[in-house]
Formats: structure tokens, sequence, C-alpha cells
């Protein structure tokens, strides 16, 4: 698999010959659908409350400014610290920093999308720091040296048997002589190891679900508590989030916690919802001695003002590709980017340029599933539409696609010129189906013709049989 | 009441009318059958929908202005497919709304503007002869489907018998030009719907829309299973004289 969007083909043809790939796609496809039809539906209101979960980030985006001031006046009070960064660079450098500051040599890191987005991993590595993913799908990739192939559910590519000899080759020289595989033994490995490393690190680096502004909280949802541990043994404790992280009042993310959950999962709360507010204070038992926010922008300020704004309201549920059959088909690593599904396809080529990632808003079908089941009311269909639009403008779209798609036009605008040509062009198809109704190959639809027949016409176009029928003409 | 003899512009679509004219005669006849006075615009083309979703939105424009000029003077417009009904009814009055004048008629065009079992069934409350023959499954195409809320109404005009396929509201891969650009894709997609509908053991496939039918059919012959895919018109009117889609002639 190539590691940039301009490869989806290439990589999509590659995931759908991977068996294993494929039978843990429809594994989950088949779990992610059921979990969340049934949650929904025992929330009569889950639909207004998604009116009211997208009413709030709307009304964050108008006012991005003041949420994340108030936001950092209020860490600040707290005790923590908030560093802005503009792009991903400054956000590393200064994460590295801050390890830095306490002799960090091991990090543990909760699952944060935002520190795969800005490479985090690869730069702590090479400035001497080792990361230790603790969630399990993540730490599954980091022992496969694989990114994540799906937001929420990082190694849903890999089959159990798949994880079964990963953990068998890793952890054989840890002392776990046999090879597990039942899911139980599995998770019971992993905990038994990144035990050790909670209480080992120097720094823990979560990611977060919200920041809320009333009262300067991080805010994580895990179902394994990995996160806790994460952030509540070590020494400092590092909070990765891009600024649309916001909300305004711990009531808001309530709402949002309400519909987070089932869009995601299926489930009506993840097991943990862990509210960070400042380090350490002196009557707390336990806790990291420091805080820091770190507010990556990374290209997002830019879509304010924008037509790709919607995009802005996300808040990584994954019911889009969840339910995208694009996604289910290729897999999240196809997209060649941190982001994929539906999601990705447009928030990729805002944050690294269309001209890298034009092929993604043009890997979908437009079926609309992902809007209807989006709780944030995100259109991420006509948002794909309009990168499409923006990519013909600026003529990064193929030249053959283009040249089509005029001559296509020219000639619909041309109504008597396209009855005559369509006419033509039936004639000379009906004579070389000779009644087979179907070609196996035709010239120029190589496309259509290396998987699927392509059907005759049945002869004469029905525009020419009308008007041959004497019917009165409109 | 549905009305009485309204004056209907059938707006036939590119596909039906290149590749499958006896669905669009099978839509005249329902048409007339249900008490319109039908009428086909002869200088119609193309919706403007593959420019659309390609991005070309000036082209998409043009196409979109001249199809509103040739369809805003009837009492109703009925489209056979959900797409490009949806485009006109959906997509024409948002994406002309720079014109002012233009999106206004686009509104009036999109408010009288009707998928066909939609317009059969909500508006003219037909109801067709009993059908015959053979056990069917249907295809909910997404355009009809998610943009226009087209699900109950072909299956009350079936009156039943209808066997249902798991995962019925999924697409089936066609997406326009995305089934020539992603062929790969595309065709797995294509193939679990398929594997869907031959578990149902229905022996034909129908629905609204022929160009997911074309792509199911076109698989489907490859693949040699032994389904059928008819424009639902044709089922509607019990007029299955011609070939399936795909299939030889007799």
């Amino acid at each position: 698999m190539q590691r940039r969007p301009a490869a989806f083909n290439a990589n999509a043809a590659e995931a759908l010959l991977d068996a294993d790939l494929q039978a843990a796609l429809g594994a989950a496809q088949a779990g992610f659908g059921v979990k969340r039809r049934k949650a929904i539906e025992g929330l009569p209101e889950f639909e207004a409350l998604c009116d009211q979960a997208a009413a709030i980030k709307d009304h964050v985006l108008d006012h991005l400014d003041v949420y994340l001031e108030r936001f950092e006046t209020q860490v600040f009070a707290s005790g923590g610290m908030v560093h802005w960064c503009e792009d991903a660079e400054q956000a590393r450098q200064i994460i590295v920093k801050l390890c830095r500051s306490v002799n960090a040599k091991m990090v543990t890191k909760g699952k944060s999308m935002v520190a795969e987005e800005i490479g985090l991993n690869p730069f702590l590595e090479a400035n001497g720091i080792r990361p230790v993913e603790t969630d399990l799908g993540e730490y599954i990739i980091q022992l496969a040296d694989e990114p994540p192939s799906h937001i929420i559910g990082p190694a849903l590519h890999k089959t159990r048997d798949q994880v079964s000899d990963l953990f068998h080759a890793h952890h054989r020289a840890l002392g776990f002589a046999e090879r597990q595989t039942e899911g139980e033994a599995l998770v019971g490995e992993a905990r038994a190891i990144l035990r050790q490393q909670y209480l080992q690190a120097d720094v823990g680096i979560t990611g977060a679900n919200f920041l809320i502004a009333e009262t300067g909280s991080t805010v994580i949802v895990t179902n394994e508590g990995n996160g806790d541990m994460t952030q509540i043994f070590p020494r400092m404790h590092i909070v990765i989030a891009s600024i649309e992280k916001i909300v305004p009042t711990l009531e808001d993310a309530a709402t949002l916690l309400r519909v987070l959950a089932r869009s995601a999962t299926g489930q009506e709360m993840s097991v943990y919802t862990t509210f960070s507010t400042g380090p350490k204070r002196k009557a707390d038992a336990d806790g990291p001695e420091q805080f820091h926010v770190v507010l990556l922008d990374n290209g997002r300020s830019e879509l304010l003002g924008g037509n790709q704004r919607d995009i802005l309201r996300c808040i990584r549920c994954g019911a889009c590709m969840n339910n995208c059959p694009v996604y289910m088909a290729a897999g999240g690593h196809a997209y060649g980017a941190t982001y994929m599904g539906p999601m990705g396809s447009v928030l990729t080529p805002n944050l690294t340029g269309l001209e890298r990632a034009q092929a993604l808003p043009f890997a979908s079908t437009f079926c609309g599933k992902c809007e209807a089941v989006c709780p944030m009311r995100i259109p991420l269909p006509k948002l794909m539409r309009d990168l499409r639009t923006e990519a013909h403008a600026t003529r990064i779209t193929p030249v053959r696609e283009r040249l089509w798609l005029a001559l296509w036009s020219w000639v619909s605008l041309r109504p008597e010129l396209y009855h005559r040509l369509s006419g033509m062009g039936l004639a000379v198809l009906k004579l070389l189906a000779r009644g087979r109704g179907r070609f196996h190959w035709l010239p120029l639809a190589g496309g259509w013709t290396r998987t699927r027949d392509f059907p005759a016409p049945q002869g004469e176009s029905f525009m020419a049989q009308w008007a041959r029928r004497g019917k009165p003409k409109a | 009441m549905p009305p009485v003899n309204p004056n209907i512009a059938l707006f036939v679509t590119c596909l039906v009318d290149l590749f499958r004219p006896s669905a669009a005669f099978a839509a005249v006849r329902l048409l007339e059958d249900a008490g319109c006075a039908v009428k086909v615009p002869d200088t119609q083309t193309c919706c403007g929908q593959p420019a659309y979703n390609s991005g070309d939105k000036t082209s998409a424009g043009r196409l979109a202005a001249q199809t509103i000029r040739l369809l805003m003077d009837y009492d109703y417009v009925v489209v056979p497919s959900g797409s490009c009904a949806a485009m006109i009814k959906r997509h024409y009055p948002q994406f002309l709304a720079g014109d002012a004048a233009l999106a206004a008629q686009a509104r009036t065009l999109a408010a009288k503007t009707f998928e066909l079992t939609q317009f059969l069934h909500d508006v003219m409350h037909y109801k067709p002869a009993a059908r015959a023959g053979d056990t069917l499954t249907y295809h909910d195409a997404c355009s009809g489907l998610r943009e226009l809320g087209v699900q109950a109404q072909p299956r009350a005009l079936l009156s039943g018998g209808v066997i249902e396929n798991d995962d019925g509201e999924t697409c089936c891969g066609f997406g326009g030009t995305f089934c020539v650009k992603y062929t790969g894709v595309s065709t797995a997609i294509a193939d679990k719907k398929l594997d869907r509908f031959s578990a149902t053991g229905a022996t034909a496939v129908t629905g609204g829309d022929l160009g997911c039918l074309m792509h199911l059919a076109g698989r489907a012959a490859r693949r040699g299973l032994p389904l059928q895919f008819r424009h639902v018109a044709e089922i509607l009117a019990g007029d299955v004289s011609a070939p399936a889609i795909a299939e030889p002639e007799k």
C-alpha cells in the first residue's frame, strides 16, 4: 500500500485481493451496522439530539476565537499550559521540547488521530524518545508498524489470527511462550505488558474528543481505561488536540457525548469518559505534575470562511466510514492518508492540498449514506462535490476525463446533433451486438468491460421511435 | 384527489432513451393508464448530472438551464430515474442559487417534478393491474431512496410479491462515472449486492434507475448469475416482451 492519496485506485486493487482484509472488513461492517441501529432505536430523541449537537458546533465555529481564548484562560487558571501550534512541525517540536524538559525516555500514548496527523511517533523516535501505544488497536498496529485504518478502530483491518501471529512474534521474547488465539487471552497479554509501561513512562500523551471552554477541561472517551492510566501515572500529561474540538460548556459536551458513542460503536456511552482539568492539586491522591494542551490548527482556521467549513463539525465517530460501501470494500489504508472514508476524503484534501489528494473526493458513489448517518449533519457528498468542482476548475483532474465530459456536455447542449449522433452510435452498437444483448469488450469502454459485460442498446432510441409513432409533438 | 388529465412531460433520461426504450414506452403506458396526457418534449437530452457530479458546474448549469426551459410549462414532469429526478428536484434549485431568475424557475420546476413510481403512487393514486410472473427483488437506487424518499411507492405499486434483500439501503457501486473511474471497487460493491439478490431466491431484479441496473446486469452476466434485470416501469406495465437487460434477443 502506498502512503499517498493519489494511489487510491492501486491501493484499492491491492486491498480487494487481500482475503484477510476483506474478512476483517466484512466482520466490522456487520458489527457496526447492527450496533448503531440498535442504539439509535433505543433513543427516540436521537435525531433531535443530532440537530442540537450540530447547532452547538456551528455556534462554536462562529465564535471559535472567543471559546479558544476562554479555554486557554481556564487551563491556565487550573495550573496548566496551552501551546498554540500553527502546523504539524510546530506541534512536534513543542511536544519533544516538553518531553525533554523532564528527560523523558519513554512516553505512553492514548489513541489520538491528531498525533497521527502530525506524524508524532516517528518524530519522537528520531529524537530518542520511545512512544508506547496503549490503546489495544494502536498497540497492535504499532507492533505491525502500520498506520491506523479506521479512526476509531485503528487495527480494524486485522483478523484475530493475524493479531495472534503478531503478538506471538513480539511477545515471545518477553516471556509469553504460547501463541494465544482467544480474544480474552490476547487482551490479557497486551494488558500485562502495558501495565509495566504505564508505571515507567515519563510522559503520557493523549488526544481529546472535546475541549471545554468554560472549565478548561479536556475529555477523552475510551473503552479500555488505557487513557486514564496514560495520563494519571506519568509526571507530565500532554494533550494534543485540534482547535475545532472545542465546545462551550460541560452541558454541551454531554449532548455531544450522547450522539458520539451511539454513532461510533453503538454504545450508549463509552466505558470510560475522562475529564482532565489541570495538573494534580494538593489534595489530589494522584495525577500529573504538569498539564499541557497542544492546540493544533494545521489549516483548519482557513476552512472557517469557505465552503468546506461543515467538516469542522466532525466529532470523529466513524459512522460515515462504517456505512460507506467504498471504505468497506477498499479499507482505510487505500486512502493513503491519516483520515479515511468520507470524512477523510473531505478533510485530507483540505489539510494536505487538493492537488495531492484529488483522487479522494472522487472515490465516492455519492450514495449519500454517510450524510444520512452523520450525527453532526455534515453534508459529505456536497463537500466532496465542491472539491470535485475545485479540482475541475483548477484543471488537476485527468485530461481524458475532462475531454469526455466536455464532449458530452457540448453535444448535449445541441439537441439536434445529440439525437443525430446518438442515432448513428446506436445503429453501430446494435449491429456489433448481433443480437447477443451485451458486449464482452468495447473500444474506449475498458473501465466498464474489464469486469462487466456492457448491455447492448435495444435498437433505435426512444426519441426516434416516439417521433415516428406520429404522436403529437410537445 | 389526484389531478384530472394532467399535462405530463416525460423526461426519459439519456440512458433509458439510448439503451432501454421499452422502459420509456412502458412509462408512457402507465402514465396514460393513470389518466395523464403524456408529452415527450423532443429536444430533451441530458439533465447535466454527469457534469455536475464531475465538478463541471459550468456545463451542468448550461444543461440545467436548457432542461428548465424545456420542461417548465407542463403541469408535471415525470422521470423514470431517481437520480435524474433528484438532480432536477433537489440539486437544480441549490446549485443555480447564484442566478435568481433561473433559481426561481428551478424551484417551480422542482415542485412539479417526480420520479415515475413516486408520481404514479403519490400524485395519481394509481393502482396498476395485478402483476403476474417472476418473484422479484427490488433495488433501491440511492438518489431516489435518500434524496427523494422513494421506497414504499414501487413496492405499493408492485402490490406485494417483492422479496426484500438484506441491506437493501446499501449502494450497488454504480455511482455514475465512479463505475469506470474506480472499476475494481465498483465491481466489488456490485458483487456484494448481487450475492444478496441471489440469496433471496428471486429470479428477477427490478428498480427505478437504469444506470444501476445496467451495471448490475453487466456484472451478473459476466459472473454467469441466473438473474434477470428490468426497469420497474416494464414490470408495472406488464410488458416483459423485450429481453431483459443484457439478455440476448430471442
